[in-house]
């Protein structure tokens, strides 16, 4: 049954405000304020939300920038992924203005108010911005993700036609970020059965790889009340994807295919 | 590490809801609602069987100010149901789902229950 509220251990309270320092003469500031979720496992405390200052007239223009930014010159102790700051590596996702995205890739001038940071909605957390996957990338690693094949291996690459390769696109971009699998009610309530719109994007991608020959036994592994069918169109997916990609109709497709393989 | 009771990172508290996230959970809660509202019309079926006393009392009960309201909401849930159920089943043959169709139909599906729920009330009343 779904849980709602938040745990005891999980709620959250107001925390440390770190204002800046005042102004030197003549110096032009636009100040915004970060709310950053914080929780670490050694002060014993519940979570947290502390308030940052940022004087953006010195800062990026992403959010991923003014996150540095704090870590840098103000709290050392915030705790948060990142790497490629450009969209590409899906390390710095998270929960910014009540929606996951990359840090990387949002701006902060296209958020109204101050800026609202929370980890990855309904996971564990390790430390502040830093979410548990473990059970992300297991499910991941359910689905096989790689080419399976039974027929013997031709002496050169198993080619594909040009209008194969087209079938993969929108699938194979995905940078396993967990943006949209931690946006789904459905997987809120049940990732401990449901894939999730992530892997089963992924899952998608290989059935309709024309390569790969095991579509079947994929079908078999996903024909599931839960694996599979836990999805109800609620779009969160699509919605708040960071690559604009669209993992629910991904999975009507799955879902087509079972029916269709029912003849 | 191992030891630690992790916190749950917040969900339905901080999530800012998209209409299509709105619809699905109508789609739910409407269905729910017509199984509540089913037991109002078998009551009201038994009620004529047994008898016209009965019935006058359900009648009454039923066109009460706030049976009328329930009523008036069953209607809702039906025509929010339907239209929603439609839908789901576009989105079974693979189509419908780009966000700027699925955003669209979602409003139309809740204007379109207001409307058609509005234009039955108005039919019944014209009806009388």
């Amino acid at each position: 049954m779904a849980e709602f509220a938040l745990p005891k251990n999980s709620k959250i309270t107001e925390g440390k405000t770190w204002a800046l320092p005042p102004a030197k003469p003549g110096e032009e500031r636009q100040v915004r304020k970060f709310r950053v979720y914080r929780w670490n496992q050694d002060d014993g405390k519940t979570p947290q939300v502390d308030t940052y200052e940022v004087d953006m007239n010195d800062c990026g223009p992403m959010v991923l920038d003014a996150l540095i930014k704090i870590k840098n010159e103000v709290d050392p102790s915030l705790t948060f992924r990142r790497s490629c700051r450009e969209g590409v590596c899906g390390s710095c996702a998270m929960n910014i203005d009540g929606g996951n995205t990359l840090a990387c890739t949002k701006a902060c001038e296209d958020i109204d108010g101050d800026v609202k940071i929370y980890p990855l909605p309904h996971m564990p957390v390790i430390k502040d911005l830093v979410p548990d996957l473990s059970n992300f990338y297991a499910q991941y690693a359910s689905i096989k993700p790689w080419m399976q094949t039974q027929s013997p291996a031709p002496a050169r690459e198993r080619l594909q036609s040009a209008d194969d390769r087209k079938k993969l696109d929108g699938l194979y971009e995905c940078i396993l970020c967990a943006c949209c699998s931690t946006s789904c009610p459905s997987y809120w309530w049940n990732s401990d059965r449901y894939l999730g719109p992530a892997v089963l994007l992924q899952a998608y991608r290989w059935i309709a790889d024309s390569r790969d020959e095991m579509t079947g036994e994929r079908l078999d592994n996903l024909e599931d009340p839960f694996r599979l069918y836990r999805c109800h169109t609620i779009m969160n997916c699509a919605q708040t994807c960071p690559k604009g990609l669209n993992p629910a109709q991904a999975i009507g497709e799955i879902k087509k295919l079972m029916v269709e393989r029912r003849g | 590490m191992a030891n630690v009771e992790r916190p749950l990172s917040p969900h339905l508290q901080i999530y800012r809801w998209p209409v299509t996230m709105a619809t699905s959970i109508l789609h739910r809660a409407t269905g729910c609602g017509l199984a509540a509202g089913t037991v109002l019309l078998t009551w009201w079926l038994v009620a004529a069987a047994a008898g016209p006393d009965y019935y006058a009392m359900v009648q009454a009960c039923l066109g009460s100010w706030l049976g009328r309201l329930v009523l008036f909401g069953f209607t809702w849930a039906l025509f929010y149901h339907l239209l929603s159920g439609i839908r789901h089943l576009v989105w079974d043959t693979g189509r419908g789902y780009s966000l700027a169709v699925a955003n669209r139909a979602s409003w139309l599906v809740i204007g379109g229950s207001v409307v058609l729920t509005v234009l039955a009330w108005i039919l019944a009343y014209a009806w009388k």
